[in-house]
């Protein structure tokens, strides 16, 4: 019923403008009311740093009164989910943040079913979001889908392990994965680089798909490109995370302080601290996408194809 | 901060998330502000951009008699032939029989910034001898849409961008007879209010004086008040005090708008301008001591664009979606739920 007609522009150039170029600004607007929500899942045995850098990454201090139980309690203890969200506002934007932690991952003496839980956790949201989805009133739907879940590989080893491994093989297809090498000051450059090339041939021969930061179009700018470029080269992000402040120079940064020197977290020479925060920053939009196009939808299209409705 | 512990676990398996109070951003001291800024704020660049390149649709659809300008008004809002106007002088062409519904799309671009129009004519309404029901086909078009709309939103295997077809905006040509509204235009705004936003507007209102428009405006506004119609943008949808104070001021000054279209320019004080030309001057479309149509312009499309899609789709959509759940008719492949049995998402 809709044909589409060649458009005849009979009105000179200086009358020409609409104005629907500012349409953008509009979008923009509600956004900036709206605010913006994220959910990030931290996964990774206990002691590889995972809460110090979430402290770092987005400066709070969300793990105020932490409780590290000994080994014995341990042995006890199943992988729980712990979600904390927190809310940060920039330059007028809001951001919602979640972050989902995992502790007992990879404790127990036999971790064989410890990531069935987190599975289950992520199936559960999007269970949730589907039935909302599918509701009379959708006014307020509230996505706590996972959006992002960082990997968290130990430095200690020499690639990954099978834990690592069946991990990333069993959740994919389910949750954008972001593999991130810890504590990575316990590596000279050299060892850091020959560890980062090593998990990625193994990523590749399992036939593991981790996030993939897409390239930049080609209409933007050199810097942007050459950012995305550097940025896609570091994986695996090798990083230090720090809720110490220490004096450097006259100016109090973030830190390590060894006998030896300082590791200072926000320096790009020392490791990928500032590579792991720009590309969460910058693509966390693509990451929404991705979990809603890609993850959400195969969850979707499988659970109402067995439910033969 | 006190933990909440979890009350009953949803399975057995997976302990419900405790949920720990929301904690608002600690400062790390001082000299915070140093490394202070993390990047939260380019979400809304890598959205802007998002929006330039997808592009997107626009679907507004006019309403009224013939010869009211409808189609040079939607050519004049768009600066383009987006319209064809109908050839009213032509005798040969006949006034329809029943009202048609005629869509016409465009791909327009203005700043990087594409735009998908189509134009949903709907000649013949109002120009019958007896014009009763002549919104049906109107209104069946709109609820079509949203058909159209829902049937692609519970497919199994659904697309990335399901192709929005909905009517976003309706302009409601009203008569400059100076009197009042007609009992078709009640009938019309009072059935479709409830269905799409609509926007009134006074046609060829170079055939008013500034104290005759200004009388004419309040009884229609009065009219349209006492009738109970809302229409866009609708006093119950504003979304915070700045919406309201905006909007209030439009609501209760500004609408219907009065307008005049022309897709001719003239030479005046050295600039080119669209206008109307007369023995007794010349009428600037685009001057606001002329006309209203600056107005209505800015309006649709520079401020209130966004909002109109948002409105159909977050509340006429949803309206039509609810009612269809509800009527548990023939909905394709899904749970379908009754008022009963589904548990409040509120």
């Amino acid at each position: 019923n809709v044909f589409y007609v060649p458009l005849h522009f009979i009105f000179s150039d200086s009358a020409g403008y609409v104005g629907f170029a500012n349409l953008p600004n509009q979008v923009h607007r509600k956004s900036v009311k709206k605010g913006f929500e994220f959910t990030l899942m931290v996964v990774g045995e206990s002691g590889l740093g995972k809460s110090t850098l979430i402290n770092s990454l987005f400066l709070t201090d969300l793990y105020p009164e932490r409780y590290i139980p000994g080994a014995a309690e341990k042995i006890e203890r199943t992988v729980q989910i712990e979600a904390s969200t927190v809310e940060i506002e920039e330059r007028g934007v809001k951001l919602r943040l979640t972050v989902v932690d995992t502790p007992g991952y990879g404790d127990a003496i036999n971790s064989q079913d410890c990531f069935k839980t987190i599975i289950q956790y992520i199936d559960n949201q999007f269970e949730r979001y589907l039935h909302d989805e599918s509701g009379l009133n959708r006014r307020h739907i509230i996505d706590n889908r996972v959006h992002c879940c960082f990997y968290f590989i130990s430095p200690f080893g020499h690639g990954l392990k099978p834990l690592d491994v069946e991990f990333m093989k069993a959740l994919h297809g389910k949750v954008n994965i972001v593999p991130v090498i810890a504590k990575a000051d316990t590596l000279t450059l050299k060892e850091r680089e020959r560890l980062k090339r090593r998990v990625l041939d193994e990523i590749s021969e399992h036939g593991i798909r981790i996030y993939q930061l897409p390239d930049a179009d080609s209409d933007e700018d050199e810097e942007f490109k050459e950012q995305t470029r550097v940025l896609k080269a570091s994986i695996p992000f090798a990083v230090i995370g720090s809720n110490q402040l220490i004096e450097v120079k006259g100016k109090k940064i973030r830190g390590r302080l060894y006998p030896w020197g300082v590791v200072e977290v926000e320096n790009p020479e020392h490791n990928d601290f500032l590579k792991l925060r720009t590309m969460l920053v910058t693509h966390m939009q693509d990451l929404q996408e991705v979990t809603q196009d890609l993850h959400y939808e195969n969850f979707r299209s499988e659970r109402l194809k067995r439910t033969g409705k | 901060p006190v933990e909440n512990k979890n009350e009953a676990a949803m399975s057995e398996l997976v302990p419900e998330p405790r949920q720990k109070p929301v904690v608002p951003m600690k400062p790390m001291g001082i000299n915070a502000n140093l490394l202070g800024y993390i990047g939260i704020d380019t979400i809304i660049e890598q959205m802007r951009k998002k929006t330039m390149k997808t592009g997107f649709d626009f679907n507004i659809m006019v309403v009224g008699q013939s010869g009211l300008g409808k189609s040079t008004l939607v050519n004049t809002l768009f600066k383009s032939q987006v319209s064809r106007k109908s050839s009213g002088w032509n005798r040969e062409e006949k006034i329809p029989k029943t009202v048609e519904i005629k869509a016409i799309g465009h791909v327009i671009e203005e700043g990087g910034v594409k735009m998908k129009l189509t134009v949903i004519d709907t000649p013949g309404f109002g120009d019958q001898i007896n014009n009763e029901n002549c919104w049906e086909p109107i209104e069946k078009y709109i609820n079509e849409q949203y058909e159209k709309f829902l049937k692609e939103e519970v497919n199994i295997a659904r697309k990335k961008r399901i192709p929005d077809t909905r009517v976003h905006c309706c302009l409601y040509f009203i008569s400059p007879t100076g009197h009042s509204l007609r009992p078709l235009d009640l009938e019309f705004m009072k059935h479709l209010s409830k269905v799409v936003n609509i926007i009134p507007v006074i046609a060829k209102a170079d055939t008013m004086t500034l104290e005759e428009k200004t009388e004419f405006k309040q009884r229609v506004r009065k009219e349209l008040e006492v009738n109970g119609i809302e229409f866009y943008p609708q006093k119950e949808f504003d979304e915070d005090l700045e919406d309201k104070t905006e909007n209030d001021k439009i609501r209760q000054e500004s609408m219907p708008f009065a307008v005049v279209g022309s897709d001719k320019e003239y030479q005046v004080n050295g600039k080119r301008v669209l206008g109307r030309k007369t023995p007794w001057g010349i009428i600037e479309v685009e001057n606001l001591t002329h006309c209203e149509f600056a107005l209505l312009r800015d309006f649709v499309i520079r401020t209130h664009l966004q909002d109109l899609k948002e409105v159909t789709h977050n509340i006429h959509y949803e309206t039509y979606r609810a009612k269809r759940l509800n009527d548990n008719g023939g909905l394709p492949p899904m749970t379908v739920e009754t008022e009963e049995n589904h548990e409040s998402n509120l």
